[in-house]
């Protein structure tokens, strides 16, 4: 029996802080496990949740999952911004540069990938069945195996922390570094595998999406009366099946050169990296769409619903984000201007790049005139709105800056870049889907999040956010590079200092997050959303009691108009007729551990990999397909709802007691 | 609701008007969906190969490895495993159980005689000294000919599998909706190779 590359080395007993979080984590996650078992919560947990189909359930895993990600990403980045503070002049900091190397490239890679993404696909997964007014997504057992994918995807980036290394080659590990002469360890495979299982799942929940949005409409909901952010979800999961097989195919050579010789990268035996760079912003770009659309969804249902106005020109909204959504795979060589694209090329792109920022100017104007004349409530979801505006307009005006050639060559690769991105990133995505968590938490769970830590958790992040990285673009300005584990110039550790306060002002922020969750449940039956409609809001999720049935919609709404729920409250002659109530049996299908099976063996087969053990991966691959077989000949199983169950459930609901 | 009764309530509002789609449309277009991404994946190979088909490192090139008689008689054996898939669909759809194995073992067999001649021109290759190590060119030939194939085997796999459903559960409505899925997926495996028979072999200068 071999077990390939691993051994007692792998585990970096030397690195006290890498020991220290593991023994944390390990009581922490002792603990967790001790819990559940004590207080017999393992059969809820399975039942309800882990084998969930429920799309409104699966969504939850999914956030909570993005948020548990984001804790530990976060740590990545104040490691980082400690580390900069301390190593100006002669001094080294605490973190060497091999740690350091692999501190950023898991910070970026885990942000995008185990952050936004399930973050959005989350809000995605629990919004838009409700909106579209149906009861579940196209495929609900492939959506409870997506989520288990990117478990699975999570789980390994998180193992690499304790046995082995992580990569150290940036969160897109450019070759010929990411090669296997350069990168023998096991860093990169940790980075390519646990990608290549996580964009699987990703893939599929953008097929299931789309097919969601586009055959599995309400009744009279035509495209003209979708709501705006199933409109971006829509265009954020065309994005995801056309770009995401290029991330796979690129990943997948990457692969093959590392591991059987090949030569698609390499410097020797007419390899190109080139050709990685342009593939994987290929997919590069259109993923920055796919993370900031649906944010740019969530912002406008929370403008709209706040200002108590229909969104101010929604065919040009729509227009505009899917625009957005063709345009995105025209600009991606703006990524490496300074990489001997030529003079012609990168003036295409500097162009094509400037025409992308025009539909998202329209979609500004176009939050901006709905709030216009307004009767604005300024709730914590609604701060989020307009701490996004404004800091998103400079990030954009940044980013079109670094579009003109010529100046990309002098801020390529500096901190000037990094502060351009994270200013859309956090400005766009992170405001998005924390607005997206605020607004939609009481459909979810039936109750409001406490308001006044909502907005301390707000002034915490934007006021954190222009501290850390306003910082960043005069570092950027001033010469200082991005992945720079030390500096000479001591000018610039005052600015380094800066950036620190302002991280640690975003740490408060999210130490206040966990505490409103703590308070908004314990204070749960003060901000009760007994109406199901706790923001007045304008969409179909607003129409069904919160947290919803199972079944979402006893009767599937008649759909006449737009903002159909507004319309049919407050339409006045617009209304509709009071809808005959004729309920039927309502059909919806069983829980199914496919998903969480299917994720073991994605990691057994992953680790084994990784760690070149060959034996485990046939054995990982045999079980998924035993488990893919144990699927096709597993009945389609649905739970019957009788009529009278939906409407005893409707008629409590009407008078409160559900 | 079967999708032909759907279609039709279209004369009287518009079909994005009429609610959810019946299942087998919809699992039909997700499929459609998953070809899309499928091709994509493909795209990605194709351009690769077309970055690096020039890339040759000293090593053997195209017209110095590729036989075209071969290749000639592989195309034929796939282009008519399609033939007999689609009439093993249509028997399939009219819930005939002889003709429809029969027309899928017809699949079988001529999907084995493509895969036959396919991992024979690999060894042969290979036993002249023109692995995929040897130099780019090559490594993205085996990459994207080898891919295809690699669709080509789990394509046979799963069908192997829809027949032993077909014996297990006889005409189910969702076995029905597999080998809809099954017939689509193994034409598509037929307009990439019509790619791959174009820019790589007949391509080859």
């Amino acid at each position: 029996m071999t077990l390939g590359k691993l051994s007692w080395d792998a585990i970096p007993f030397d690195q006290p802080i890498v020991m220290g979080t593991l023994v944390v984590l390990g009581i922490a996650i002792v603990g967790l496990l001790l819990l559940i078992t004590i207080r017999g919560w393992w059969s809820y947990l399975w039942h309800e949740w882990f084998t969930s189909v429920d799309h409104k359930r699966i969504g939850v895993m999914y956030v909570l999952l993005a948020l548990v990600m984001l804790v530990r990403g976060f740590a990545d980045a104040i490691m980082m911004r400690t580390q900069l503070a301390l190593a100006a002049g002669g001094a080294q900091g605490f973190l060497p540069p091999e740690h350091y190397d692999q501190i950023f490239s898991a910070h970026g890679t885990i942000m995008i990938f185990f952050v936004a993404m399930p973050f959005v696909v989350g809000l995605m997964n629990f919004a838009v069945p409700l909106q579209l007014g149906v009861r579940d997504v196209a495929f609900p057992v492939l959506n409870n195996v997506s989520f288990w994918l990117t478990a699975a995807g999570v789980l390994l980036v998180n193992v690499s922390l304790f046995v082995g290394e992580f990569a150290r080659t940036g969160w897109l590990a450019y070759p010929p570094l990411s090669e296997i002469a350069y990168s023998p360890g096991v860093g990169v495979d940790y980075y390519l595998w646990s990608l290549q299982i996580a964009g699987l799942g990703t893939l599929l929940s953008g097929i299931n999406l789309t097919t969601t949005i586009l055959k599995m409409r309400a009744p009279g909901m035509s495209y003209s009366r979708m709501p705006v952010f199933c409109w971006t979800a829509l265009a954020s999961n065309l994005l995801i099946v056309a770009a995401f097989p290029v991330l796979t195919a690129t990943f997948a050579m990457l692969l093959l050169d590392r591991y059987c010789g090949f030569h698609f990268f390499t410097n020797d035996a007419g390899g190109n990296p080139m050709m990685y760079i342009n593939l994987i912003w290929l997919w590069g770009h259109p993923e920055v769409y796919i993370l900031i659309l649906p944010a740019f969804g969530v912002f406008s249902e929370i403008v709209a619903t706040f200002s108590g106005k229909p969104l101010f020109g929604y065919r040009s909204m729509v227009v505009a984000t899917m625009a957005i959504c063709v345009l995105s795979f025209m600009v991606w060589l703006h990524h490496f201007f300074t990489m001997g694209a030529g003079a012609n090329v990168n003036g295409f792109f500097g162009i094509m790049t400037m025409i992308i920022a025009v539909p998202t100017g329209v979609k500004v104007f176009n939050w901006l005139f709905t709030m216009y004349g307004g009767r604005i409530r300024f709730t914590a979801a609604m701060h989020w709105a307009i701490g996004f505006i404004v800091t998103f307009v400079i990030g954009g005006m940044t980013g079109v800056l670094l579009a003109i050639p010529p100046a990309d060559f002098v801020l390529h690769n500096s901190l000037f870049l990094i502060a351009h991105f994270h200013n859309t990133v956090i400005g766009g995505v992170v405001f998005g889907v924390l607005a997206g968590y605020t607004y939609w938490f009481p459909k979810a769970f039936g109750f409001t999040l406490n308001e006044r830590l909502g907005k301390a958790i707000f002034w915490c992040w934007v006021l954190g956010f222009y501290l850390a990285f306003m910082p960043l673009y005069a570092l950027g300005l001033m010469g200082a590079t991005r992945r720079m584990q030390h500096y000479s110039e001591l000018s610039w550790k005052p600015w380094m200092l800066v950036a620190l306060c302002g991280a640690v002002l975003i740490f408060i922020g999210l130490a206040l997050t966990a505490v409103q969750l703590i308070v908004s449940i314990r204070q749960r039956n003060l901000h009760r959303d007994r109406t199901g409609d706790p923001w007045l809001g304008r969409t179909l999720e607003w129409s069904v009691p919160s947290p919803p049935p199972p079944w979402n919609f006893g009767r599937l709404p008649q759909v006449q108009t737009l903002d159909a729920h507004w319309v049919a409250n407050h339409g006045g002659s617009n209304a509709p007729a009071a809808p005959t109530t004729v309920y039927r049996a309502v059909r919806i299908p069983r829980g199914n551990p496919t998903g969480i099976f299917m994720a073991f063996f994605a990691v057994i087969y992953g680790f084994a990999m990784i760690w070149h053990i060959y034996w485990l991966a046939i054995l990982g691959l045999v079980g998924g397909l035993i488990i893919a077989l144990v699927q096709a000949w597993r009945p389609e199983r649905e739970i019957e709802i009788a009529s009278e169950e939906i409407i005893a459930y409707e008629s409590g609901v009407a008078r409160g007691v559900a | 609701m079967t999708s032909a009764e759907w279609v039709e309530r279209a004369v009287y509002a518009p079909l994005s008007e009429q609610g959810p789609a019946p299942k087998e449309v919809v699992v039909g277009f997700g499929f459609w969906l998953f070809l899309l991404s499928d091709i994509v994946i493909f795209a990605a190979l194709f351009a690769a190969y077309a970055v690096l088909s020039g890339a040759v490192a000293g090593g053997p090139s195209g017209p110095e490895l590729f036989d075209r008689q071969r290749v000639f008689t592989e195309t034929l054996c796939l282009l008519l495993s399609s033939v007999t898939c689609g009439f093993g669909y249509l028997a399939v759809q009219q819930r005939r159980a002889a003709p429809a194995y029969l027309w899928m073992f017809a699949t079988i067999v001529l999907g084995l005689l493509f895969l036959r001649q396919e991992t024979a021109e690999f060894a042969a290759m290979v036993a002249a000294g023109a692995g995929p190590s040897r130099s780019a060119f090559l490594s993205a030939f085996y990459t994207l000919v080898g891919t295809h194939g690699l669709h080509v085997t789990a394509g046979l796999a799963w069908l192997v599998v829809m027949l032993a459903q077909l014996a297990t559960l006889g005409f189910e409505p969702m076995v029905g909706r597999r080998f809809l899925c099954f017939a689509l997926f193994w034409h598509a495996l037929d307009i990439v190779w019509i790619g791959v028979f174009t820019i790589v072999y007949l391509g080859a200068h």
